[in-house]
């Protein structure tokens, strides 16, 4: 019985001993991290301008991507997916653009707070239809998608509105130094104040333990109905958050949904998130966004065809996907 | 002694409602039949004049490559996937036939896209059915390495122009005997090649076995990846061939035309009774899902709605039909 006890151990962990912890928990966020080091040393070789304006037009093309990713994100590490992400950015930005057209800064504050309720709103809905009616959540927010974008039509049929000025200069610019734009800061300020309390939570707990083994989860306590819903919310709110970057940086809102959705869910799975939820975090998805658009800027400069990146894209995911199969094929085995 | 008489008062199987439950639950086609009918007769009190024989033909005409695009849908969620590189082949195929057919001819045309959509089908197949690449991302990023090939191409040819030949525009658009689009010559030996194809053949049984419970496929001797392949691969033909009929009936060709059928198509297999777990559903459901959802289209444009209210009663719809398909097929 003594010796039992013995065998715990009594002493704390060195620092050496945490940190080599953390790296080994971290292992794909790091290497994306190292990925990204290099890919920026390799711009930097080919077009040694690459400075300020380049990093600045990353920065201001990876928010509402980075929003949106962040909002997959959540609602697949609790073992869902949400095709709806654009639609609900679509409507959001034509909600906060028509209501901002012409109003002063502090009516455009309020609209700010309520479109982001909004967000949380339309992910409520989004949640408790998956939840209550147990349809499969691809096919719901499916059809939440084509609602979203027909609500954002109601609201504006072709592109329109105009943002309050604090808004566009919260994205646009830079901070403090050149290489540093405002949006870079925004994004990973947001996501950061919103996530990191989140996860360390209990309901950022319940998401992963709802995503990794619902059974158990249940079992554990956990109500696996209000841990998804809310999930869904969280994404809802990330999704509100891209919809007011699109209307900062573009000025404009655009019933049409924009090309978010899908490259969100890539940038979720090369960001070491699990498709079948309970694994990952909201770095290395971010992380994933940056390389992305750097990728796509590397190939304009070498005067590629464009429509190669989207190429690149594609085969990057599937290779990624293809590694991560691979490994746990290997796993399983060992 | 109480038994008999517990037996002559019990009420008639065919009333009850688990007996009704059954009912939907294996033949959903004919609950689908009647909301289709339902449908037919509430456009003919709203709109009487949307009633005749012209319209019924511009509808039918508007459904079959939508239910081409949807039997793509059907056959991967048969087994469990989903095919989201329909929208991006479909285009891409029409696109291809529309710039290769002057050099070419019509025949060599048709040939080379629908061999170039194979080879998409066969890697996206690879990567399902041998590296276990989840279906959605999979074909998610096929549809990325299509869309960025097509518009490589496009930059291509932009000197030689793209036409679409007049008998795709035959094919696709026009009417025999007034009344009977001539895409169904495509479309009839298709779905019954399938609808053959699904019942007879150890080909469809092995995708609902392995869309139903892959262990047990497997454990009987179905060898997954090839039959995933050869899915793949008929299903980006499928897609192909729906891409012509869309590029004829549009009389134009472009990289991201037939995209807007891509949610529609997984829709109209939703609505036919195909379940997205796998192991349920067919092609009659999917044809009656995809004339259910063109009515609702042509009705709520004759009633002159936004396309937003469109789209919004659409989405309602979908999750409206899948809840209650869910509800009779849950296991009680």
């Amino acid at each position: 019985m003594t010796a039992a006890v013995d065998t715990v151990p009594t002493r704390r962990q060195t620092w050496q001993e945490g940190f080599a912890a953390w790296a080994r928990r971290n292992t794909w966020t790091l290497g994306l991290l190292g990925f990204l080091v290099l890919l920026i040393i390799f711009t930097k070789l080919i077009n040694p301008s690459f400075g300020a304006g380049g990093i600045s037009n990353i920065a201001i093309r990876a928010l509402p991507l980075g929003f949106a990713t962040a909002a997959q994100a959540i609602v697949v590490i609790s073992g869902g997916i949400d095709l709806s992400v654009a639609s609900m950015m679509a409507f959001v930005g034509v909600v906060t653009a028509t209501l901002m057209e012409g109003q002063s800064p502090e009516f455009g504050l309020a609209v700010v707070i309520g479109v982001l309720l909004l967000g949380l709103l339309m992910g409520l809905v989004n949640g408790t239809l998956v939840v209550l009616t147990r349809v499969p959540d691809i096919v719901v927010t499916l059809a939440m998608s084509f609602v979203w974008w027909g609500a954002a039509l109601l609201v504006l049929r072709t592109p329109g509105g105009e943002s309050v000025r604090w808004l566009r200069d919260l994205a646009l610019g830079p901070i403090g130094i050149d290489l540093l734009p405002r949006a870079a800061v925004l994004l990973v300020v947001v996501v950061a104040v919103i996530w990191i309390p989140l996860q360390r939570s209990r309901l950022g707990l319940s998401f992963y333990a709802v995503g990794s083994n619902q059974l158990a989860a249940f079992r554990s306590g956990v109500s696996v109905g209000r841990t998804k819903v809310l999930a869904y919310a969280c994404t809802g709110l990330f999704a509100a958050l891209g919809g007011l970057s699109l209307v900062a940086t573009t000025t404009l809102g655009d019933p049409k949904p924009g090309p978010y959705t899908l490259p969100a869910v890539a940038a979720v799975v090369l960001g070491g998130v699990s498709l079948a939820g309970g694994r990952g975090g909201l770095a290395g998805p971010l992380i994933a966004v940056v390389i992305l658009g750097l990728i796509r800027s590397d190939m304009t400069f070498l005067n590629l065809n464009q429509n190669l990146a989207t190429v690149a894209e594609g085969v990057i995911l599937i290779a990624v996907v293809m590694l991560g199969s691979f490994i746990q094929l290997r796993r399983s085995r060992a | 002694m109480s038994e008999p008489l517990q037996a002559s008062v019990a009420p008639n199987p065919w009333l009850t409602a688990s007996s009704w439950r059954l009912l939907f639950r294996d033949r959903p086609i004919i609950p689908l039949v009647f909301l289709l009918g339902l449908l037919i007769v509430i456009s003919g009190l709203v709109r009487p004049n949307l009633i005749n024989a012209n319209q019924g033909a511009v509808i039918l005409r508007a459904a079959v490559p939508l239910a081409i695009l949807a039997f793509c849908q059907t056959l991967t969620m048969l087994t469990g996937g989903i095919d989201l590189s329909v929208g991006a082949v479909a285009s891409a195929s029409g696109f291809l036939v529309a710039t290769l057919v002057g050099d070419q001819g019509l025949v060599l045309a048709i040939v080379i896209a629908l061999i170039a959509a194979a080879l998409v089908g066969l890697v996206t197949g690879i990567g399902v059915g041998v590296f276990r690449v989840h279906p959605l991302i999979m074909t998610l990023a096929m549809a990325l390495v299509v869309l960025g090939l097509a518009n490589v191409w496009q930059i291509e040819t932009v000197q030689t122009g793209a036409g679409i030949p007049g008998e795709l525009r035959t094919l696709g658009n026009s009417f025999v005997a007034t009344y009977v689009p001539y895409n169904l010559a495509v479309f009839v030996p298709l779905a019954l090649i399938l609808l053959l194809g699904l019942r007879r053949t150890g080909y469809g049984r092995l995708l609902y076995a392995i869309g139903d419970n892959p262990i047990a496929a497997r454990l009987s001797g179905a060898r997954a990846w090839q039959v995933l392949v050869v899915l793949y691969v008929i299903s980006a033909v499928l897609a192909a061939i729906a891409g012509f009929l869309i590029a004829g009936l549009n009389n134009t060709a472009s990289v991201t035309l037939a995209d807007s059928f891509l949610l529609p198509s997984v829709a109209a297999a939703v609505i036919g009774g195909t379940s997205i777990l796998g192991g349920r559903g067919g092609i009659g459901g999917t044809i009656v899902g995809a004339l259910i959802l063109t009515v609702i289209t042509a009705l709520l444009n004759s009633l002159g709605y936004q396309a937003a209210v469109t789209q919004i009663l659409f989405g309602l719809i979908i999750v409206a039909v899948a809840a209650a398909y869910t509800r009779v097929t849950a296991e009680s």
